[in-house]
């Protein structure tokens, strides 16, 4: 199965991000290089609204990614509550 | 379909060799020496001694390289477009069939570059 | 107690159907094939519009803010970076001459993309694929303006950076990327969203936004690694814009196959020619090095790209018909365009020098099949000729691709030894290419590329002087009248980094910095 990634910049918005994806996707592995962090995950992964509000104690809107985006791979399925990347195989 | 358009258009040839006044191009390589990244382009008139290329032209192009000054000229093997093609060093380009903007190379037997990675 | 009653709110779904395709209206009092002249002559065959899906679901209105707040951060990172002498905290002033790669190279491409998407944003008769287009064309713009603006700061201290704009209209070497995206922006709008939303965003510019820029950061340009992360964080919408584009024209009709597949076959192979400039930058270039050329490459385009076309495979689509030369290719990139660009570092807009022991053993390391076979004995001879005061600079003009406009440097695929020749015969001409893929290009539309402006052969016909320089003076120097025409001072900007100006100031204000002078 081919994997989906996110890279994200490394800053204090998206520390709670980046562990709400990792807690949320098991299969999902972190690697780090200067200022990023790219997340691969077999097939696919899910980032969901909910848990990232449980860890920064605010309301969350998914499209905040955005900001701190640097890359990604996968289709996308977006909406209130989950933004998903897959593939299809 | 010779391009993508929305009605009937032909390009203009940029290179076309009236724009060259009075001269054409010729590239030339020297195959196993890669220190010169690339085959060379230079404008020649027509009528020009293809020996002169060899004997006043190219040591200005290649003369840096350590193998050039080894070259044995009578076992030099030309190619052109590809094939092995044979000059004659006291006739003109024309008279050697060269066209505007043909390729040939030449192979220096027994030179194969420095440290004979073919540099 | 007073009860806090929520808003009802729209879901996304629902709020991008009414902010995007509800302003959409059709026409009257005009034919649709009138309004939109350019939807139908590619041959592309588009039955339902309306099934055009924006996967990021983003509104103008969300657009504005979530940009406006990344521009603040941006311009506050480089605002700093700036009042603190940010610039002689990068690892040496070698490393700059990347970045004015970057500003020559680069720079100018956003702009073209902004134009590009700007045209196409006109063209296509659906809302969906109009407002993506249009957001596009904006976010285009701004990473130029971005780039200009962190850029600018260099041009303060160092050479280079001081006419980006006129260099790229004439420097031999940014023909190359002058022509990939002026072919790109004369196709029509279907080929136009393939090449630069799909094969372009999608396939590659992660190898250039995503492990140079993380190399910026490693040297210390907090300036470039600021926009070039900022630029990025929009193109991950370009990507699923560019995937978006090819499932939709796949899913309207069967007959869009093959067009789809030559051109995916064609924007893969010009990109990854583009692309070569990227791996010298990467593994020559960067004084500190996060990876090598390779190994992005087999991240983001093998691992990556794999993925996307076993993907797409359910719609008939292949791995493009390039990419077993491209995998022959990865190990002998780097090293090819950097040897290049040495031999002729009289005639570019920035330094050039000869990789050090170490990072020569780094490059051994991490090209064990070919560096020290194939490479290391040329650099060390050049090295040698160099320290004897004998620095090789090739002064005689090479000859170039007709399609890619490199010089043709590139080796068989299958030989690394021998250069590649490949030829073709169009209306009584010769043109020659550096691979099959580029004169596979040329023989499918031969009566555009006829007409590609090849800056060796310009300069031939006397197109790159002065005005009222003449040729045929006594003592005419070409290579003179070349640089004074692309605005570059012989010297100054040129040249070998050991030596120059930049050196010198920096150095010297780098001393400066660290105690009083």
């Amino acid at each position: 199965m081919s994997k989906v990634f996110i890279a994200l910049q490394t800053n204090d918005d998206t520390r709670p991000i980046i562990e709400s994806i990792l807690s949320d996707n098991p299969h999902a592995v972190a690697n780090e290089s200067p200022a990023m962090v790219k997340i691969d995950a077999e097939g696919r992964m899910t980032i969901r609204r909910a848990s990232i509000e449980a860890l920064i104690g605010r309301d969350f809107d998914l499209q905040e990614l955005h900001t701190n985006l640097i890359s990604l791979s996968g289709h996308i399925d977006e909406s209130d509550d989950e933004f998903s990347l897959y593939w299809n195989d | 379909m010779t391009v993508a358009a929305i009605k009937e258009y032909t390009g203009r040839a940029r290179d076309a060799v009236e724009n060259f006044h009075g001269n054409q191009l010729l590239f030339i390589g020297w195959e196993d020496h890669l220190m010169f990244c690339a085959p060379f382009a230079f404008p020649f008139p027509p009528t020009m001694r293809f020996g002169d290329i060899v004997e006043k032209v190219l040591p200005g192009a290649y003369g840096y390289h350590p193998d050039w000054a080894r070259i044995d000229w009578s076992k030099v093997a030309w190619i052109k477009s590809g094939v092995p093609w044979v000059p004659s060093f006291k006739h003109s380009l024309a008279e050697n069939g060269l066209g505007h903007k043909d390729a040939i190379r030449f192979r220096t037997p027994g030179l194969a570059g420095i440290g004979g990675a073919c540099s | 107690m007073d009860m806090q009653v929520p808003k009802k709110k729209l879901s996304l779904k629902e709020r991008y159907t009414l902010m995007t395709r509800d302003l959409a209206w059709d026409t009257s009092y005009q034919p649709k094939e009138k309004v939109y002249p350019y939807a139908g002559y590619e041959g592309i065959k588009i039955h339902d519009w309306d099934k055009w899906e924006d996967p990021f679901r983003l509104t103008m209105d969300a657009y504005w803010k979530y940009q406006s707040e990344k521009e603040r951060k941006l311009y506050a990172i480089i605002d700093a970076y700036s009042q603190s002498n940010g610039h002689l905290g990068v690892t040496d002033a070698r490393y700059l001459n990347a970045i004015k790669l970057f500003l020559t190279g680069v720079t100018p491409l956003e702009y073209m993309a902004h134009r590009g998407f700007a045209h196409v944003g006109r063209q296509f008769p659906g809302a969906g694929a109009r407002v993506a287009c249009m957001m596009q064309a904006i976010d285009e713009m701004r990473h130029a303006q971005t780039q200009i603006h962190s850029l600018s700061n260099y041009n303060k201290y160092y050479n280079g950076f001081h006419d980006f704009p006129h260099m790229y209209d004439r420097v031999w070497y940014l023909s190359v990327p002058k022509s990939f995206f002026e072919d790109a922006m004369t196709a029509g709008p279907f080929e136009f969203v393939v090449s630069i939303g799909f094969s372009f965003e999608y396939v590659l510019t992660n190898l250039l936004f995503v492990p140079f820029v993380s190399g910026a950061a490693y040297n210390g340009d907090m300036g470039t690694m600021t926009f070039g992360f900022s630029a990025q964080s929009d193109e991950a919408r370009h990507m699923t814009l560019g995937l978006e584009c090819i499932k939709f024209i796949l899913e309207q009709d069967p007959a869009n196959l093959p067009i789809v597949q030559r051109w995916i076959d064609k924007w893969t192979w010009r990109g990854v020619r583009l692309l070569s400039i990227v791996a010298a930058m990467m593994d020559y270039m960067l004084p500190k090095r996060v990876m090598s050329w390779k190994e992005a490459w087999e991240i983001y385009f093998e691992e990556n790209g794999g993925a996307l076309f076993k993907d797409l495979a359910r719609y008939g689509i292949r791995m493009p018909d390039c990419a077993a030369q491209i995998a022959k290719e990865k190990d002998h990139l780097s090293h090819q365009v950097w040897a290049t660009f040495y031999n002729y570092g009289a005639a570019t807009d920035f330094h050039t020098w000869l990789p050090d022991a170490e990072e020569m053993d780094w490059l051994a390391q991490k090209y064990p099949d070919t560096f020290d076979k194939y490479y290391r004995p040329r650099f060390e001879f050049w090295r040698e000729q160099a320290d004897k005061g004998n620095r090789f600079y090739n002064k005689t003009l090479p000859m170039l691709c007709q399609t890619c406009q490199i010089p043709t440097v590139f080796t068989e695929p299958d030989d690394p030894t021998k250069i590649c020749y490949r030829e073709t015969t169009y209306k009584g001409d010769k043109y020659h290419f550096c691979s099959d893929h580029c004169q596979h290009i040329f023989e499918n539309e031969p009566e555009k590329y006829v007409q590609a402006w090849l800056p060796v052969n310009q300069i031939y016909q006397g197109n790159c002087f002065d005005d009222g320089v003449d040729p045929g003076a006594p003592g005419f120097d070409p290579l003179a009248a070349v640089l004074e025409h692309c605005r570059m001072v012989h010297g100054r900007d040129n040249l070998d980094f050991e030596g120059s100006e930049d050196q010198r100031n920096f150095e010297e204000w780098r001393g400066m910095s660290k105690r009083n002078a």
